[in-house]
């Protein structure tokens, strides 16, 4: 069941509360939107601030170029994430966001959806798409808090930019050939929340996921023995990358510290000189044009810092978190190569067993128990013959596996170069031209008062013609 | 440059490299130019050229290292000969620079003596070393000396002075010469009566707005001084932090394949970048040395209203004396007391004087008042001339400043247009090696 929508949501629409929360209001489980902010729903506007953003997924159309460009031509699924509202319960505050989805494909009933999701859901899904294809390479959320503070928690600049990390993540997951087949997208962008909610609670039970997870770090523990050669490529490639783009994160981080702080001497230092104008005769007029200009370029510079905050910061902090993601996605093929390993060792095992002579200590006992030697040995030879059937069985099962594991990361990671080198090109091009027209306009304002000086007439000339 | 002399610019030859030709050319302006004062420069070139470190004993025999710079000198007659002689030179230290100063301060208390540039960093941005042997500002300096005798040279009236053409010419025997004028014992009562505290009560209008200007003017340029100081300390650090991208997209393009040649030129940019703010902070810190230099004459303006002051304070100190000794002979005359005196009291109480000495008293008081008449006279005439010399001079470098401070603001326009169109063209060229990634 969904609602549909009447017409195209235009960009200036906000504010549409769903009719029913109370799905939302019952979430305790997880704290990680439990976020103290202003009990303030004008923060619908913060969307309104984005002019660049598209606010609907029809006006999406026109602007999906700027997304991927692999796809934009195929393009059947639009996604929007945005009108972040604030709840209040008496328990708890969170924030939802609205996700509208847009599409023709055939696996949904309608062609277009209007959705609200908190943070818990959107990692929820993430972890589903995770389990089920745990080889794909799943771009990341949002961090749940900013622990480095440069960005505050609790106010319009974070949900902002959580939004918009939050958007990507979906769109990406959309883009995705496999994983925006998977049924548990169809639900997280369909399902009104108390569907959701039922939805989540099925699946494996607790005992059974347990049982994994303690199998995977048996595995884990164990290691794998004869990873292919091309993967340990991917994970020293992962390694590196990973400093590297750690690094970056870091010196932008510090590049905007330091631009912040030269802001603020900067526009200290203007009012000097009108400061010293107002003392001056001949001088006055232009000390006050030399502050003007400061000032100016102080207007300038504080666009230039936004800027950077805006579109280099988050870009390097999402390949920050997709380095990791890799790392985790190598870390499981391993771990179900080890898996494959172990099972044929066990395997090699038995056979031994089952070919070896009968030890002393069995016969004795079987002949304590009054068997027949012969029988006895005869049992266990059938014994260990069933078990190691079951062991094949289970072992080409497993070869399936790891088969299709590496040939979904292999394409998968083709896939991840390309769209991290177009990110990460874009948002440096970004930073570049921006660059370029800071100091273009700062050029601007200095050039037009060297003009302005230099029409006057000059103090010799002048003398000469003054009494 | 920013030294003159009087309305008209005249090519002023310090430390430059001119050609034979550009020479003539300026010794021609020059020679075309009408002044109403000589100027010094009109006959020899003089250059502050090196710096170079000594070692000697000091006034308590502790071994210590000093800088000494060397002035030539080149009449500029000789030029026009076609040939270029080599300069007369000594070498002079930043301390006999101070005596010369003081000697012009005392001898002429009328003229706003140039000042010196700092005798050590004062106003520095954290990457310039306030280190006095630091040769950035050893140089800094040379150029603030070159400039201060200069100044001096084209001062209509010091240019004139011997002991400043001594300073110029003959390195031995010139201190002794400075000390011999007695400017020593000039000096010690100016500086007393720099400190003294007294009360004027008719100064001359113009003296009293030109010192509130000068602390005006001292107290905003300090603070614009040290605003900027801070603004170069932050842009310092911007622009050095972006060779951290340098380094690491260096690093980066060695495990990448496509993106690899891209991060590598862009890379080379962002060093050159974070390389380039060197030197245009050190630019910027000419344009602060030319601000400083007026901070400085604020000092000296407000000398030249303190000896008006002293001079005005003398004058109606003298009439107040003779106004009273006027007085105690128009009582004496008419015997009558009008007002308190300790004779009055006396007489009171001892009985009145006897005809002679009343005679006695009224000769002594009319020699006085005379006397007091003539130093009146004296003094008036004494503060007349020098508010009329001073006001010149005052004029004079108010003309000097506007032209000197609005030349330094433009250069710092242009200064900001420079760095301006330096960061256009790194981030063009980086963004077209983020292009080809």
């Amino acid at each position: 069941m969904s609602r549909t929508i009447d017409a195209v949501v235009s960009p200036t629409q906000t504010n549409t509360i769903p009719a029913d929360i109370s799905g939302q209001m019952l979430d305790l489980d997880e704290d990680d939107d439990l976020e103290v902010f202003s009990k303030d729903s004008t923060l619908a506007d913060g969307n309104m601030f984005n002019a660049s953003m598209p606010t609907s997924p029809g006006s999406m159309v026109n602007q999906c170029k700027f997304e991927e460009d692999e796809e934009s031509d195929s393009k059947d699924i639009f996604i929007t994430v945005d009108n972040p509202e604030s709840h209040v319960t008496a328990i708890e505050t969170f924030i939802t966001y609205r996700v509208l989805t847009k599409t023709t494909r055939s696996e949904f009933d309608n062609s277009e959806y209007e959705v609200r999701r908190r943070y818990q859901d959107f990692l929820w899904l993430k972890g589903k798409l995770e389990d089920t294809h745990s080889t794909l390479i799943v771009h990341p959320l949002p961090e749940k808090f900013v622990v480095k503070g440069m960005v505050e928690r609790f106010n319009g600049d974070f949900i902002e930019t959580r939004r918009k990390a939050l958007h990507k993540f979906l769109n990406r997951v959309a883009d995705h050939p496999i994983l925006s087949c998977s049924e548990d997208f169809k639900v997280f962008l369909s399902a009104q929340a108390w569907e959701l909610t039922t939805y989540k609670k099925q699946g494996p039970g607790f005992l059974s996921r347990m049982g994994e997870t303690v199998r995977a770090v048996a595995n884990s523990v164990r290691g794998v023995k004869n990873r292919p050669e091309e993967f340990t490529a991917i994970q020293e490639y992962v390694e590196d990358f990973s400093n590297k783009i750690g690094s970056l994160d870091k010196v932008t981080q510090r590049i905007v510290k330091e631009q912040k702080e030269y802001l603020e001497e900067l526009k200290e230092y203007g009012p000097t000189y009108t400061l010293w104008s107002g003392s001056e005769e001949e001088l006055a007029e232009q000390l006050k044009g030399v502050a003007g200009c400061i000032e100016r370029c102080c207007k300038e510079t504080e666009e230039q810092v936004g800027h950077l905050s805006d579109t280099l910061v988050p870009v390097l902090h999402e390949y920050v978190l997709c380095a990791e993601t890799l790392k985790a996605v190598l870390r499981r093929r391993d771990n179900i190569q080890a898996e494959f390993e172990a099972k044929n060792e066990a395997l090699a095992t038995k056979k031994v067993d089952r070919d070896a002579e009968s030890s002393d200590l069995g016969f004795v006992w079987g002949s304590l128990l009054g068997k027949n030697p012969e029988e006895a040995r005869h049992q266990r030879q059938e014994r260990l013959d069933g078990e190691i059937e079951e062991l094949k069985e289970e072992i080409d099962k497993l070869e399936d596996r790891v088969e299709w594991a590496n040939n979904a990361l292999k394409g998968d990671w083709g896939r991840w170069q390309r769209s991290m080198r177009g990110d990460l090109k874009s948002a440096f091009l970004s930073t570049a031209e921006k660059n370029v027209d800071y100091y273009e306009k700062c050029l601007a304002v200095w050039e037009t008062f060297l003009l302005s000086q230099r029409t006057e007439p000059s103090e010799e000339t002048d003398r000469d013609n003054t009494p | 440059m920013m030294a003159d002399s009087g309305p008209e610019e005249i090519a002023v030859i310090g430390n430059t490299d001119l050609t034979s030709a550009e020479l003539e050319n300026n010794i021609k302006n020059t020679m075309v130019e009408i002044e109403k004062w000589t100027s010094l420069l009109r006959k020899m070139e003089i250059s502050v050229g090196e710096a170079e470190k000594r070692t000697g004993k000091n006034t308590v025999n502790m071994q210590e290292i000093y800088t000494v710079y060397l002035i030539e000198t080149r009449p500029v007659d000789a030029v026009t000969e076609g040939i270029i002689p080599a300069p007369d030179s000594l070498w002079r230290r930043y301390s006999e620079f101070e005596l010369l100063r003081n000697y012009l301060l005392v001898t002429y208390p009328f003229v706003v003596v140039a000042p010196l540039p700092e005798k050590r960093a004062e106003i520095v941005w954290h990457k310039l070393s306030a280190d006095n042997m630091d040769p950035d500002f050893v140089e800094r300096r040379r150029v603030g000396l070159e400039n201060f005798l200069l100044r001096l040279a084209c001062h209509p009236v010091l240019c004139n002075d011997k002991i400043f053409y001594i300073f110029l010419t003959e390195e031995k025997g010139w201190k002794e010469m400075v000390y011999e004028t007695g400017f020593q014992a000039k000096a010690d009562s100016r500086l007393k009566a720099m400190n003294a505290a007294f009360r004027v009560k008719n100064p001359d209008k113009r003296f009293t707005e030109l010192k509130h200007y000068s602390d005006e003017l001292q107290t905003v340029v300090s603070q614009l001084l040290r605003v900027r100081a801070r603004v170069a300390d932050r842009l310092y650090g911007v622009y050095k932090v972006h060779g951290n991208y340098g380094r690491v997209f260096s690093e980066w393009s060695a495990i990448e394949k496509e993106m690899g040649d891209g991060l590598q030129s862009a890379g080379h940019h962002m060093d050159a970048y974070a390389a380039s703010v060197d030197d245009i902070l050190e630019e910027e810190e000419h344009y602060a040395d030319q601000l400083k230099e007026y901070l400085f004459y604020t000092e000296a303006l407000r000398a030249v209203c303190r000896k008006h002051e002293l001079t005005q304070f003398e004058l109606e100190m003298a009439a107040q004396d003779l106004a009273s000794k006027k007085q105690q002979k128009e009582e004496l005359v008419t015997g009558t007391v009008r007002t308190f005196s300790l004779k009055g009291m006396t007489s009171k109480l001892f009985g009145q004087e006897t005809a002679e000495q009343r005679e006695a008293k009224l000769q002594v008081l009319e020699q006085q008042i005379e006397e007091g008449e003539e130093a009146v006279k004296e003094k008036n005439t004494e503060s007349d001339e020098f508010v009329k010399t001073a006001w010149i001079d005052i004029e004079h470098f108010k003309d000097q400043k506007d032209r000197d401070l609005k030349e330094a603001l433009i250069s710092y326009a242009i200064m900001q247009i420079s760095r301006c169109k330096k960061g256009i063209q790194v981030w063009t060229n980086a963004k077209e090696c983020f292009n080809k990634m």
